[in-house]
């Protein structure tokens, strides 16, 4: 959390301001007491009203001085923590989008995005809370123990005596509290857990017929949920009661330690009004403070949290060299491994092949086999652990992120596209796109039809998540959007799962009539989409079992034709 | 500060229905409000005491030390007292509010149990989800809120009038006409600040989907190198976000100190003509603090009721969505005269329409005669609606004409129970529930012995892989199936139906992300489980296909080929086409 003050600093002012008219405000309460006491003492004992009207006047102009101060402070405050909220949002979006993708798996989409949204939310009101009242209610609960002091020190010492055990409560409550609501919130995850179940499992539920035994399920964890919600309530119920007590107990004793000294006339009537005023301010005080202190240990939380993502940097750093085109392989690797974290077993071992300019090739094998993790390492978006990735004739990671991932265009397995026009997404391939261009890359990813027919065309609006797009039309976009860009090696990452064969097959040569040459990797969990490539790799548990031409592989590789026979597979040779 | 509204008609017609489930708990009900009305009584007799000490403490050597020996010990009695009855209340509605929101989620349960799918599948789940959890929750927090301030806060303001009165009637009417200054001033702002704040949240919703989009799919902005374009975007929100944010805030923060000035104009028009009274020596100084201090306690819960009103407010929209839940249309109750049948495996589909929305037809005229032990395979491109057919023969979704018969009776009239475990399932999207192995795989036969268990396993190539986790039959597996890979979750829900070995089947081959081994080992369990019984596939490997008695050919939601693979070959449409593209 400490790091993160450092987006205060521009709001040096601000921060100092804000607590100090605060502390200006609540001086300004503490006066009030001693003013009534005044008006007692003086003004009605002396039946003096012109007095009385002037004491009048004072409490007014201290209200007006309150209001002022405290609007100062709030303006500070505001205007600091908000401040400090945006500049750390967006440090917070550069750095996150700097981390390379190694990070992005540790850390999960998901968390960075609650770190971004509810989590800087969270700090923000943090923020703003202690710059207004975390020297305001200290400064009130000591303040009204020394004014104490100032009217008479014998009596004072029941603050001295009320004022810890107020706390001891107060703060004994919380913390006995605050980890019976976190068992309340698992008891609550878990109700949830059976609801979702119920839902995505619908159908299977059904079929078993097992709708009474869920509901059974259900009620148990209901019911326990129900138990300790009663039984942290009982406890936290406790804390207005016994509060309630002491202080009323201590007016009772200031009543009874005034009476005596009024009697043995050191202090007077009034001051022993002021006493029990002073008394009651502390309880409201104190309350506020414990409300303070949950806000503030959630806000501290979330900005471990936020700083936690900020120690974390990027595993890569780009070269700076351009790419030039005259090398004769597009893609080498040389004995490459790669394992994705320390003390894993590797992903990939000892991948050793070239490929050459213009030519496919099909990437293929089973679920991990580590067809991904391979075509990965072209874009670089892991680092190789041992070897060397090569794209044009020199290593990747000579070149910087942008020249290497303008040259590459990969199109991953999760058909991806951002709220927005139709040519809006095509752009991200190629910034400056003409209409014609994206017409060409549309045709060829087998896209024209259906973009035509959108109210639009171009224009068509993709709301969040593609959502009013089908599947396979979310797929071809997102072939084309990496067709604009024209890249020099163009890999799809099993990316035609949601079309249908022919569509498939129509895609994959309308790519490769595209005029100049373009090197494209294929990897799909079909023979039939990469039957047809210059080169296959077959791959195994992260090792190449068997290279070469379909003909070639079913000569040779024992896992390529275990794979072409349970999809091809004749009737009668089962 | 959010705005109190007025209340709509839905709003009362759910005080209603949350009505009818507190009713069960209102002996409580009436405890809270007495004993509400005991703690407000000794709050607000506090002061008076304390005043009368006072009044005892004059100067000097004229103290009473007697009379206020006395007081005290009363004080002590009333402390306690108000203290105690306020713990109880506050118990109290605990158990008013925990109860009714456990009945009001017994019911939602109850109640998703037999929505018709055609609402799960038309809602998002996370909506659903929420409603149940989420809302309910607020609502919790609301009803105790409610209670507690809501009740004590009316008590304490009436209370108060009442004690002022029989203490100073000019003082009383003072405080009673400056006080709902601060309700104004409160609504004032209110008022100002709402459209700030909606500017605030329209957008911070903006930033919100930025975030969402650029970050849940960080990996594609980096593979396109868009990184500078996107973080120009975000800061130029972020800007506009961190303006009208200042804005919101602040002047939303006014509200705070401007009440509590308004407050402190209350408590010097109290002292002002007080001590006047008591110049005249019309009122005591004890009794000058005792209205001093009520003009305090008399103005905190105006403060707090606006406060209270909004939170009761989203409690109530919270509460009404459950509502909606708990009060949707269940699917059609099994007829009266339904019966449980035992399935052979025929089934008779006759005219069959169906359609999900109604401008679209989906289903014509559909008919298919199943005989027992017969295989059926569907095929054809992704969304032609295979599901579809066994939404309907699961009785999923009812047909809009036509009937479907099962064993020669019409599915409407058999029970859904009896229907559907005549029927195994197998889906493309493996769902196991949270729980044990041994749970999930004794899910239609929880009377299973560990023998018939391990045995069905065995058969289903499950056992060995099962046999290595940790924890054996009793690892514990979350709804996604945690450490399993897809095709280890895919055996399991094999092992899951050849467990129970129903007369029928329907089956859902995976299209990708098996390896080739796991995948041969499914293939062959499904052919043991298919061996003599009915069996309805949607295929996409070409030796199920062929094996298969009938070939279903669906585009478009219709089926639009029927024969097997050597005749619909010949026949040179679709099927034959869809064939050569993906084996020539």
């Amino acid at each position: 959390m400490k790091k993160l003050l450092v987006y205060l600093k521009g709001y040096k002012k601000e921060t100092i301001l804000a607590p100090l008219f605060k502390m200006l405000e609540a001086s300004f309460e503490l006066f009030v007491p001693l003013v009534i006491a005044a008006i007692i003492d003086t003004g009605i004992e002396n039946r003096d009203i012109p007095y009385i009207v002037r004491m009048a006047l004072l409490l007014i102009v201290l209200a007006v001085i309150g209001l002022t101060c405290s609007l100062t402070a709030q303006y500070f405050s505001a205007k600091a923590a908000v401040g400090f909220a945006a500049k750390l949002k967006s440090a917070l979006f550069a750095h996150i989008e700097a981390l390379s993708f190694k990070e992005i798996d540790t850390l999960g989409t998901s968390t960075l995005i609650t770190r971004m949204t509810s989590d800087v939310n969270q700090v923000q009101s943090g923020v703003n809370l202690v710059l207004r009242l975390f020297l305001r209610s200290p400064f009130i609960v000591f303040g009204a123990m020394i004014m104490a002091f100032t009217i008479d020190v014998k009596a004072a010492l029941i603050f001295v005596v009320a004022i810890p055990l107020l706390a001891i409560v107060v703060f004994g409550i919380m913390l006995i509290s605050i980890p019976l609501f976190k068992k309340v919130q698992g008891a609550l995850d878990a109700v949830l857990g059976v609801t979702r179940q119920n839902l995505t499992g619908v159908r299977v539920i059904r079929a078993f017929h097992q709708e009474a035994s869920e509901i059974d399920s259900f009620d148990e964890k209901n019911d326990k949920l129900t138990g300790l919600q009663k039984y942290v309530g009982r406890i936290s119920a406790l804390m207005n009661p016994v509060t309630f007590i002491i202080v009323n107990g201590a007016i009772a004793a200031l009543i009874w330690v005034g009476a005596i000294r009024v009697d043995n006339g050191i202090i007077s009537q009034g001051e022993v009004v002021a006493l029990v005023n002073y008394m009651s301010q502390i309880l409201v005080e104190l309350v506020k403070l414990a409300n303070l202190i949950i806000t503030v240990t959630k806000a501290v939380a979330c900005g471990n949290r936020i700083q936690s993502v900020f120690e974390i940097s990027s595993s890569m750093e780009e070269g700076k060299v351009p790419m030039d085109g005259v090398a004769e392989y597009a893609v080498e690797f040389n004995n490459v491994d790669l394992c994705y974290n320390e003390g894993a077993d590797n992903s990939l071992s000892e991948i050793d092949f070239k490929v050459k300019k213009g030519e496919t090739v099909g990437v293929i094998g089973g679920t991990g086999s580590g067809k991904t993790s391979l075509v990965s390492l072209i874009p670089r978006f892991y680092d190789a652990s041992r070897g060397e990735v090569i794209v044009n004739g020199i290593n990747v990671r000579e070149y910087s992120f942008d020249e290497l991932r303008k040259q590459v265009g990969i199109v991953m397995q999760k058909a991806v596209l951002f709220k927005g026009t139709i040519r809006e997404n095509l752009s991200w391939g190629k910034k400056d796109a003409t209409d014609e261009e994206m017409w060409q890359a549309l045709e060829a990813a087998q896209a024209k039809e259906f973009v035509e027919g959108k109210d639009g065309g171009l224009d068509f609006e993709i709301t969040q998540g593609g959502k009013n797009l089908s599947g396979g039309q979310r797929q071809r976009l997102t072939i084309a959007r990496a067709l604009v860009g024209r890249p020099d090696i163009l890999i799809l990452d099993d990316s035609a799962s949601a079309l249908d064969y022919a569509t498939d097959a129509k895609l994959r040569q309308a790519i490769a009539n595209l005029p100049g040459t373009m090197t494209v990797f294929i990897v799909s969990q079909r023979t039939a989409s990469i039957m047809h490539a210059d080169k296959i790799i077959v791959l195994d548990d992260g090792q190449i079992v068997g290279m070469g031409t379909q003909d070639e592989l079913l000569e040779s590789c024992e896992v390529y034709k275990e794979i072409y026979n349970s999809q091809f597979k004749k009737a009668g040779e089962a | 500060m959010a705005k109190v509204r007025k209340l709509t008609k839905n709003d009362k017609s759910t005080i209603v229905k949350v009505l009818k489930y507190i009713k069960k708990y209102s002996i409580f009900l009436v405890f809270s409000v007495l004993l509400a009305a005991v703690t407000v009584a000794c709050t607000l007799y506090v002061p008076i005491l304390t005043g009368n000490a006072i009044d005892l403490i004059i100067e000097k050597g004229l103290v009473d030390f007697d009379g206020i020996f006395a007081i005290i010990r009363m004080m002590v009695i009333v402390i306690l007292t108000g203290a105690l009855a306020q713990w109880l209340m506050n118990v109290c509605n605990n158990k008013i509010t925990y109860n009714v929101i456990r009945d009001i989620r017994e019911e939602a349960i109850r109640k998703i149990e037999v929505l018709p799918l055609k609402y799960i599948d038309g809602h998002p789940y996370g909506d659903v989800v929420s409603r149940v959890i989420a809302d309910v929750d607020q609502f919790a927090d609301g009803l105790l809120m409610g209670f507690t301030q809501l009740f004590t806060g009316v008590i304490t303001i009436l209370g108060t009038l009442g004690f002022m009165l029989t203490v100073s009637v000019p003082i009383t009417l003072v405080v009673v006409c400056v006080t709902p200054l601060s309700l104004f001033v409160a609504a004032y702002i209110a008022k100002n600040t709402h459209s700030m704040f909606k500017k605030q949240s329209e957008t911070r919703g903006e930033q919100t989907t930025i975030i969402d989009e650029m970050i849940g799919n960080l990996k594609v902005v980096k593979a396109y190198s868009q990184e500078k374009e996107v973080q120009v975007r975000f800061d130029e929100v972020n800007n506009r976000l961190e303006k009208c944010s200042l804005k919101a805030i602040f002047f939303s923060s006014i509200t705070n100190p401007s009440t509590r000035f308004v407050n402190s104009i209350v408590y010097m028009l109290v002292a002002l003509t007080g001590a006047i009274f008591a110049v005249h020596g019309r009122l005591s100084v004890g009794k000058l603090s005792c209205m001093l201090s009520y003009a305090n306690q008399y103005t905190k819960p105006f403060n707090e009721i606006s406060g209270v009103v909004t939170e009761l407010q989203n409690a109530l929209t919270c509460a009404g969505r459950v509502m909606e839940l708990i009060e949707e249309e269940p699917q059609v109750p099994d007829a009266e005269d339904a019966v449980n049948i035992t399935a052979d495996g025929s089934v008779e589909l006759a005219d069959v329409c169906f359609t999900y929305v109604p401008e679209q037809k989906l289903i014509e005229n559909f008919n298919l005669s199943v005989k027992p032990g017969q295989r059926f395979a569907i095929v054809g491109p992704t969304g032609c609606g295979k599901t579809t057919l066994i939404n309907l023969l699961m009785r999923f979704y009812d047909v809009d004409s036509g009937s479907i018969k099962v064993a020669g009776r019409d599915i409407r009239n058999i029970t859904r129970g009896s229907l559907r475990t005549s029927y195994g399932m197998v889906l493309q999207e493996t769902w196991l529930k949270n729980g044990t192995i041994r749970d999930n795989l004794k899910m239609g036969k929880p009377e299973a012995t560990d023998e018939e268990m391990i045995a069905a396993a065995k058969a289903s190539h499950a056992h060995s892989f099962i046999k290595r986790l940790p924890q054996g039959y009793d690892t514990v597996i979350n709804e996604d199936g945690g450490s399993l890979s897809q095709g280890q979750k895919q055996l399991l829900c094999i092992a899951r139906v050849m467990l129970c070995l129903p007369p029928m089947l329907i089956l859902d081959e995976a299209t990708s992300s098996i390896d080739t081994r796991t995948e041969i080992k499914i293939q062959e369990a499904f052919a043991r489980m298919m061996k003599g019984r009915t069996s309805f596939i949607v295929a996409h490997r070409l030796s199920t296909i062929r094996e298969a008695d009938v070939i279903l050919v669906m585009k478009d939601g219709k089926i639009i080929e029927q024969g097997n693979h050597e005749k619909l070959l010949a026949q040179g449409g679709f099927y034959a086409n869809l064939y050569n593209s993906q084996f020539a």
